[in-house]
């Protein structure tokens, strides 16, 4: 109750400033960006984040699954090494070294928010399938489970609710730093705040960061209800959700 | 990459200036950080808090996931209208402060919530005070699940660092972004490399510190 | 059956878990794998479903070598039931029991109504307990659900590590207790870990002692007390090895087959003679269908004409399970030094007699003289 008291206030401050200032005519010297710009910016800042999240989980997920494997566990070591690592840079020097390597453009902004989205998904899978009692697994195998029915019978199924929230915190993370990827020649609602900063407009940062901020908690709060919704029952009754 | 070797050795005041700004603001903002979500977490732990720490911890989670760029912009507009500075240091360390919030005040509540409750009675049962209980027993054993809290927000602040300097904060996302404007790949790839050494660094530092400051009775091996 | 032939296990960093083990378990009975920890009972338990595979040697199940039989069809026809459980978390008592039926392909009213059997067999209501998870369950449902998964496909041949192990001691002997009369009804082969001596005794037809990886002794629970054929084996089952065979061995190990009969409606005289020609001193009178009815006793017979008129109905029984303390104090409290050992419905099995009891003790007694 008191969550939903918060999560509400906190939308409809960041979503009445974004109405509030598209009405405004001029701020200072400078036009305010109309709704269609504002529209098609969020349009565009949407997709990227989903075509990078796709990416991202599409190669996290089997990788962590490979690593998990009896026979490669020797990989786990280096893998997870480097997505620590990999999680400790900065989102920002992470986007701007895509210039020198890739140059400007899009497939740069999406390449640099896949390897950033990539770590928390790839360290949430692998403790997920990690972190299964190995009793669980012990007493698959001696009934006779292939280990393709292990994988898919025990282990997802177990791991599934971790791994969905390491998607939304990736999620959630990657439109924040999507605003970033303008810098790289990414498209999004990046281009609005950053002609705001540079011209040391408040309002005008506003007009393009609070509906950022509003995307991501609309999009983490929608990737909680899912992952609640995915998580198996025998599990919420072990977590006292229920 | 070469552009970039020679351009360090031609200007190391420049780069040393950048770093020491960076590690000076990341500093202040984490001392601030600290005494206030240690403080803040060992109030909303006690006994009858448990609805404000619920709004609380769940508030500054929210706050994780507003991109630093919009807490800028709030932050500039709040402090444009009650007439302070809008760029530069100020508006950059109060949000790094805020940022720094839930990994210290949601470590510093769970690890003094979590002490053992037979450990808590049993210090009860010695005739400790509530004062005595929180310093001799709580913090002490809640101690490095704080630092492990520390640690977190100080590699974050240091990336939020980078971007603050959109904001004239300084530091070391200086040259990313002067090189991103002008498309000096040097610039870039000195600022990017330089903030990621920092944060590398400074993290495997706070995870000795961590260790050390483990008391020795709780040390695993 | 199962032969385990100079079974050796090696781990890759050199321990040797099990060394030249042999052994033989015979089709129906519960072999238990006893010793104290690290002695290798779990990896010889676990080398035979192949969930460690072996260094050297062979195993055979009816005769087969394993190593021919698909690992995972081997597996499926093998009940397995773990200390830790390993019940599957996100599904509920039912679908866990249904896992290998399933595997099997059995058709769904046939898996559900097995499972509804086995939770009964267990001592579960299946109604209440069928769509519970089990994280609903308290530790001693949840060791129940996971005898009843390792029973799911009906497989004969069963592996139990520590089954009862983490466990109160209470609900533990129960749980052994209701699980000795399970097994008789499902009459499978089992081999059962444990490193309790007291759990060794009451469940096993037969003991396989193991210590530092190899087999000491393979016997049955009576041999291992009276009979310890080392000195290790003499520690293992501790000094009060005399009370202990008491409270643990069944009255089954130390029985004889059934002792001459007398029907009710004999004359004495024929009886009396047939006592003559047998050298005892008693004889068990039975009826028709071979149920148990009293004693005729050679101090009697001036007594009567028939058998019916002298005969003495008030003595106990036991059934084959009885543990020796128990029929020893239902011989005191008769005043008769055989005790009649009959099934559910009375029928004259065997006998056991004071002088078996006193003898099996007496070669404790011996053995610690001798030392």
């Amino acid at each position: 109750m008191r969550r939903q008291v918060v999560l509400i206030t906190i939308l409809a401050i960041l979503i009445g400033l974004t109405v509030w200032i598209t009405s405004l005519d001029k701020i200072g010297i400078y036009d305010v960006f109309s709704w269609s710009d504002l529209l098609s910016d969020a349009r565009a800042h949407l997709k990227m984040v989903l075509i990078a999240e796709v990416i991202a989980t599409s190669i996290a997920v089997p990788l962590a699954i490979l690593v998990t494997r009896p026979g490669l566990k020797r990989l786990a070591t280096p893998v997870i090494f480097g997505a620590n690592v990999g999680q400790t840079l900065p989102s920002l020097a992470v986007i701007a070294i895509m210039a020198p390597l890739l140059g400007f453009g899009l497939q740069s902004a999406i390449v640099a928010l896949c390897i950033y989205g990539l770590l928390p998904i790839l360290r949430n899978s692998y403790a997920g399938i990690n972190n299964i009692e190995p009793a669980i697994i012990e007493a698959g195998r001696g009934m006779g489970m292939t280990i393709g029915q292990i994988a898919r019978k025990i282990e997802l199924p177990l791991a599934l609710p971790v791994i969905m929230a390491g998607i939304r915190i990736s999620t959630v993370i990657t439109v924040g730093t999507a605003e970033l990827a303008v810098l790289v020649g990414g498209k999004g609602l990046g281009r609005i705040t950053f002609t705001g900063v540079l011209a040391r407009q408040p309002l005008l940062i506003l007009q393009g960061a609070a509906p950022t901020a509003a995307m991501a908690i609309i999009l983490g709060f929608i990737l909680e209800r899912i992952e609640k919704w995915m998580t198996p029952r025998g599990l919420q009754l072990k977590a006292g959700i229920s | 990459m070469v552009e970039a070797w020679q351009w360090v050795t031609k200007h190391p005041d420049k780069l040393a200036g950048w770093t020491l700004e960076h590690i000076w603001i990341v500093s202040v903002a984490i001392a601030i950080a600290v005494v206030l979500g240690v403080a803040l977490g060992i109030y909303i732990s006690r006994p009858g808090k448990e609805h404000i720490a619920d709004s609380v911890l769940y508030l500054a989670e929210i706050m994780m996931t507003v991109p630093s760029l919009a807490l800028f912009g709030l932050l500039m507009l709040i402090l444009g209208t009650i007439g302070l500075k809008v760029i530069g240091f100020l508006p950059a360390v109060i949000a790094l402060v805020i940022y720094g919030q839930l990994p210290i005040l949601r470590n510093t509540y769970i690890a003094i919530r979590e002490v053992d409750p037979a450990m808590i009675e049993a210090g009860k049962g010695m005739g400790m005070s509530e004062r005595q209980l929180l310093f001799k027993v709580k913090l002490p054993l809640a101690v490095p699940i704080i630092m492990a809290g520390l640690r977190n927000a100080i590699v974050l602040l240091i990336g939020i660092t980078a971007i603050a300097a959109i904001i004239g904060a300084g530091g070391l996302g200086v040259p990313i972004f002067r090189g991103l404007r002008n498309a000096r790949m040097d610039l870039i790839i000195i600022g990017g490399v330089s903030v990621s050494i920092l944060a590398l660094v400074v993290d495997g530092l706070m995870g000795r510190v961590e260790r050390w400051v483990t008391p020795r009775g709780l040390k695993r091996r | 059956m199962i032969r385990l032939d100079q079974v050796t296990k090696i781990y890759p960093d050199g321990t040797e878990a099990v060394n030249e083990v042999s052994l033989e378990v015979g089709e129906g009975e519960l072999c238990v794998l006893l010793g104290p920890s690290g002695c290798g009972k779990t990896t010889t338990m676990k080398v035979i479903n192949r969930i460690i595979p072996i260094t050297k040697g062979k195993i055979y199940i009816d005769g087969t070598d394993t190593t021919k039989i698909d690992e995972d069809e081997l597996r499926r026809n093998i009940g397995y039931a773990i200390q830790e459980i390993g019940l599957f978390p996100h599904m509920t008592v039912g679908q866990n029991i249904q896992v290998v039926p399933a595997l099997k392909g059995w058709p769904k009213d046939k898996r559900s109504e097995r499972a509804e059997e086995l939770l009964e067999l267990v001592g579960m209501n299946s109604a209440e307990f069928m769509n519970k998870y089990p994280s609903e369950l308290s530790g001693g449902q949840r060791q129940r659900v996971g005898v009843a998964r390792a029973l799911g496909a009906d497989p004969p041949i069963l592996l139990m590590d520590e089954p009862f192990g983490a466990i109160d001691p209470i609900t533990r002997v129960r749980l052994q207790d209701e699980f000795l009369k399970i097994e008789q009804e499902i009459k499978k082969t089992i081999i059962f870990v444990t490193h309790d001596i007291y759990e060794a005794i009451k469940m096993g037809d037969k003991i396989a002692l193991m210590n530092e990886g190899r087999l000491v002794q393979y016997d049955t629970p009576s041999n291992l007390l009276f009979k310890p054929k080392n000195e290790f084996v003499e520690q293992f089952v501790g000094a009060d090895r005399a009370l202990k065979g008491l409270q643990l061995i069944r009255v089954k190990e130390l029985m004889t087959g059934t002792p001459p009969l007398a029907k009710a409606d004999e004359r004495v005289v024929t009886v009396q003679a047939r006592m003559e020609r047998e050298g005892v001193d008693c004889l068990a009178v039975v009826d028709n269908e071979g149920k148990f009815l009293g004693w005729v006793d050679r101090v009697n017979v001036g007594k009567g004409e028939t058998v019916r008129d002298i005969i003495n109905r008030s003595v106990a029984t036991a059934t084959a399970n009885a543990v020796l303390s128990e029929a020893l104090s239902l011989m005191l409290s008769s005043g008769f030094k055989t005790l009649a050992i009959v099934d559910g419905i009375n029928k004259l099995e065997g006998v056991l007699s004071f002088d078996a009891i006193q003898l099996a003790l007496s070669e404790v007694a011996q053995r610690r003289g001798s030392e």
